[in-house]
């Protein structure tokens, strides 16, 4: 029996967290996909009734603003956070003095709460008492900038704060890319002429082609699961004008009792998720164990 | 690791024509004021945060956002620390504070004691298996978790832990362990095998191998790992706001109630105020230690 | 009195492949076997099985006498240098030698008793203190030596420890662990893929390619007297020339003729060696191929060359030519008046030659 244990001691200790994992993450999400199955309210029923719930859902006005929002959100989002990092990246590179101090004051948003930035922006955009006021104040006064409480340009400001928030870590992250690539490749191309800016473009950014998925995937993550950042800048309105899948989701689980719309949109979202992350997964673990 | 320290193009050392040179001069006062306006774009938010917080209601509703104010007062501090309204109570952010201590503390130690141990096994003792293991643990990392609060929230409810302090702690420690184990396990994948190799012929077993010869060597990775999952748990909402209950809720929940309750007059410096005390833990953590926050990110992240 | 190690049919498969097939040596005490081979040949495996670190798939493998076939390694009396030395970096040098002590349970003063004899013996008194970062590369190899040591073990183990070394530092070494082996008489079993210090160090070379053994044997006999082609050609710097002949019987003897493009064939006559086949490859070491004169030896044919290339090289001169559709090297004395694009006349000592079959590789003399 001692002798089993030790041969076998590194498995044993792998092993609660493996089985946590396979309840917790794997049957949990099988639950909710079976649920989504079923015709559950306010409590779970256990009945497969078939695809109903996403029958609901896909027909939900809510849900159709909702999915909207995410490709609307999440593509401004992740092009511009992409398209600033990686301009602050380019900008950090060039022998800046008090580069670190710079740094740290790009990348210190990532530190903070969904919700703590979401209440910055939300005064920083008060209309009344917010921007507008201060241009106003400076004496433009028909500047308007009532974002926050325009249906149609709520989401826009969402996305002012998840820039906020996120592109400091993405040109970290780009930073580091730039700055891994072959030193002996850029002294080459400089010993050839070749302008500063063509190295970029020619040379340095293309070598950086998995870092820009890396950071895709990062952003696309983050997107999906804005949930915070919602909750605290506009609680989702107005109305359901800045609604996303993940509080979507919330409201059928905890407000609306309707559990299986819960389930159906859950499982929506690990759907998105699983189609973008898996295949990049699957090409990480297989570069690793090369 | 990369180092971020050093620039990619070195200035080269050849002279040029006069006009050149004044092109480049140009040129450097234009980074350096981009640097700043972003810099500026950066730090808007902190700034206003604070002055905000600092003012009397009067002088805001009359005031202009971004000046600083006219009268320093610390009265709306004292109210978003003991006696701002969470909903039906109202203690302030105090009692949260430390409900978010109670949570983060725990689940910090044990999720990075566990990771490390998980990361240990996988990169140094291979067996059949070991990789699809940890594959499918850090896929676990990647879900969005609201595929998992319906079953979680029933879950917590037969095991008598729901709304409660240990109930949170739990959840963060499942779902903290695909990260503590893929940082511990990238950072002991690098070091050699014949390390545990000399130690198993010296004589030391598993436990003995990973307490005297990997644990001294992790104090890098254990803060990083330490530093990334406190700031991710001190940070997180949605756990927090679905599994707590008035009086068990940690700090961003309060927050947020704070900031939305809908009932009397908007008190915005309080909210401001509420924020920073919110914000300042994991603030403080990433300016003392920020260089192991950014490796924390971007391990895993940059292929190489 | 029992072979201090005895591997016998060992068999190691890893998953459905075969990584050591049939592996049988034998070493007594006081033996220094080097394994050696090029890259992937299964030295570094077979040298893991016999320390335990890696299961073995069938067969039996005993040291002292007793079977360990299922012994874990602390258990098999035996310590082991790696190659990069495997220092635990974050104790200092005197921890990193009592570690094992420590774990066996040794009290503390046999522990400093012991530390101190291994310190002084190999002289490293004064880096007692020091973590192994401090250390260059030729203190880390005597502190990785020191551990070993500590454990007065049956059998020491070495997994190519000089390869990390720059040349000169590995020359030196070497002769440290000669030096070493001689005087405590242990028993040693060493890998590596240099071939010099496979003939430097050895009592017994075992050459292995592909996890089959080649040939095993002393040293001279490796040399001289090399199994088949692949340890032909491994073995000895610059290499054995294998040169496609062709023999028939005469009176003399058996006449070998080579080949030579845009010149009559060399025949040499070879009075020794008899009853070889009709297509043979005929290896000669280049410094049995020298000027006639140069070397005392009856057994040596002379013929006239055409010289390729003349490679100075210090002590000696290299000359190349072709013949037998190969290029062959031979090893003149530095003072040699060949010359590129001229003839000149060797001698080949075919007292020292070695026959092998082209189809087989197998020696035939």
């Amino acid at each position: 029996m001692a002798k089993w244990l030790e041969d076998h001691l590194p498995k044993v200790v792998l092993a609660p967290s493996f089985i946590a994992v396979l309840i917790f993450v794997y049957g949990f999400i099988a639950w909710t996909g079976w649920v989504s199955l079923t015709r559950s309210r306010l409590l779970p029923k256990y009945e497969i009734e078939g695809l109903i719930q996403y029958e609901r859902l896909f027909a939900a006005p809510r849900w159709d603003v909702a999915m909207n929002n995410l490709f609307v959100f999440g593509g401004l989002f992740i092009v511009i956070s992409m398209a600033l990092g990686l301009l602050l990246a380019i900008l950090l590179d060039q022998n800046i003095r008090t580069e670190g101090a710079i740094r740290t004051i790009y990348l210190y948003p990532m530190a903070l709460s969904m919700i703590v930035t979401g209440t910055a922006w939300k005064w920083i955009l008060n209309p009344g008492l917010g921007i507008e006021a201060t241009v106003r104040g400076w004496g433009f006064e028909g500047f308007t900038f009532d974002w926050l409480v325009n249906p149609e340009m709520a989401i826009y400001a969402i996305v002012i704060a998840a820039i906020w928030q996120s592109s400091g870590f993405i040109m970290a992250l780009f930073l580091a890319g730039l700055r891994s690539v072959d030193t002996e490749i850029i002294r080459a191309a400089q010993v050839d002429g070749i302008p500063t800016w063509r190295v970029y473009s020619a040379i340095i950014i293309p070598s950086m082609a998995p870092i820009f998925l890396s950071a895709f995937i990062v952003l696309a993550h983050l997107a999906i699961k804005s949930f915070d950042l919602v909750i605290a800048l506009t609680g989702g309105g107005p109305g359901f004008a800045t609604d996303l899948p993940a509080t979507y989701m919330y409201a059928m689980a905890f407000s609306r009792g309707d559990l299986g719309q819960a389930a159906s949109s859950a499982m929506v979202m690990m759907a998105v998720v699983f189609a973008i992350v898996v295949p990049y997964l699957y090409s990480e673990l297989r570069a690793k164990n090369d | 690791m990369t180092d971020l320290a050093t620039p990619t193009l070195r200035r080269s050392p050849s002279g040029s024509r006069a006009s050149g040179r004044l092109g480049r001069i140009a040129l450097r006062w234009l980074l350096y004021t981009l640097l700043v306006l972003f810099a500026l774009y950066y730090l808007l938010p902190l700034f206003v945060m604070v002055t905000t917080s600092l003012k009397s209601l009067e002088e805001i509703r009359t005031g202009n956002l971004v000046a600083l104010p006219r009268e320093v007062t610390l009265a709306a501090w004292q109210t978003a620390w003991s006696s701002a309204c969470t909903g039906i109570q109202c203690d302030g952010m105090r009692p949260y504070f430390w409900n978010s201590v109670l949570i983060a503390v725990p689940a910090v130690l044990i999720s990075t004691l566990l990771g490390a141990l998980n990361g240990y096994v996988v990169a140094q003792w291979r067996f059949r298996g070991a990789n699809m293991i940890f594959a499918l643990m850090l896929f676990g990392c990647f879900i969005p978790f609201q595929v998992v609060l319906l079953p979680m929230a029933r879950l917590l409810g037969i095991m008598g832990l729901a709304g409660t302090i240990p109930g949170l702690v739990f959840v963060h420690v499942i779902y903290g362990l695909g990260f503590t184990t893929l940082f511990f396990r990238n950072y002991y994948v690098t070091i050699p095998s014949e390390l545990a190799k000399a130690a198993k012929v010296d004589g030391a077993g598993f436990f003995r191998i990973f307490w005297s010869i990997f644990l001294p060597l992790s104090l890098p990775i254990i803060v990083v790992t330490v530093i990334w999952q406190f700031t991710q748990i001190w940070n997180d909402f949605l756990f927090g706001v679905s599994f707590s209950q008035a009086g068990t809720q940690p700090i961003t929940v309060a927050l947020n109630n704070i900031v939305n309750s809908t009932t009397g007059v908007k008190e915005y410096n309080v909210d401001m105020a509420a924020a920073i005390i919110a914000a300042l833990p994991t603030l403080l953590v990433y300016i003392v230690a920020g260089k192991y926050f950014i490796r924390g990110l971007t391990a895993g992240s940059v292929k190489g | 009195m029992a072979p201090i190690l005895d591997i016998q049919n060992l068999y190691k498969n890893y998953g459905s492949v075969e990584i050591l097939k049939d592996i049988n040596v034998a070493i007594e005490q006081g033996d220094f076997l080097v394994l050696v081979g090029p890259s992937g040949c299964g030295k570094s495996t077979l040298l893991n099985c016999i320390a335990g670190l890696e299961p073995i798939t069938s067969g039996a493998l005993s040291i002292g006498g007793r079977d360990m076939t299922n012994v874990s390694p602390k258990d098999r009396d035996i310590a082991m240098v790696f190659q990069s030395y495997a220092l635990y970096p974050t104790m200092t040098v005197a921890k990193n030698i009592t570690f094992g002590m420590k774990v066996r349970g040794v009290d503390a003063a046999t522990q400093q008793e012991k530390l101190q004899q291994v310190a002084r013996q190999l002289q490293i008194e004064p880096l007692l203190n020091r973590r192994p970062g401090q250390l260059s590369g030729g203190q880390r190899q005597r502190v990785a030596m020191g551990r070993a040591l500590v454990r007065d073990p049956k059998l020491f183990l070495f997994d190519e420890p000089l390869s990390n070394l720059d040349a000169k530092l590995r020359v030196e070494m070497r002769t440290e662990i000669k030096e070493l082996h001689q005087r405590l008489g242990a028993s040693m079993v060493y890998v590596t893929h240099d071939q010099i210090e496979a003939m430097t160090l050895a009592t017994k070379i075992v050459v292995m390619k592909g996890g089959v053994i080649q040939q095993i044997g002393s040293p001279s006999e490796i040399y001289n007297r090399p199994a088949n082609l692949f340890v032909a050609d491994f073995m000895g710097n610059p290499a054995m020339n294998l040169i496609p002949a062709r023999a028939r019987q005469g009176g003399a003897g058996t006449e070998i003729e080579i080949a030579r493009k845009g010149s009559a064939p060399i025949v040499l006559t070879d009075a020794q060696h008899r009853n070889l086949p009709e297509e043979v490859i005929l290896g000669v070491r280049p410094e049995d191929i020298a000027e006639p004169g140069q070397r005392p030896g009856g057994s040596a044919q002379e013929a006239d060359c055409l010289v390729d290339i003349v490679e100075p090289a210090g002590a000696d001169t290299y000359v190349v030519m072709q013949m037998g559709g190969k290029q062959v090297t031979a090893r003149l004395h530095a003072e040699t008046r060949a010359r590129p694009g001229q003839v000149q006349r060797l001698a080949f000592d075919l007292g020292k030659v070695s026959y092998f079959a082209p189809e087989t590789g197998q020696r035939l003399n």
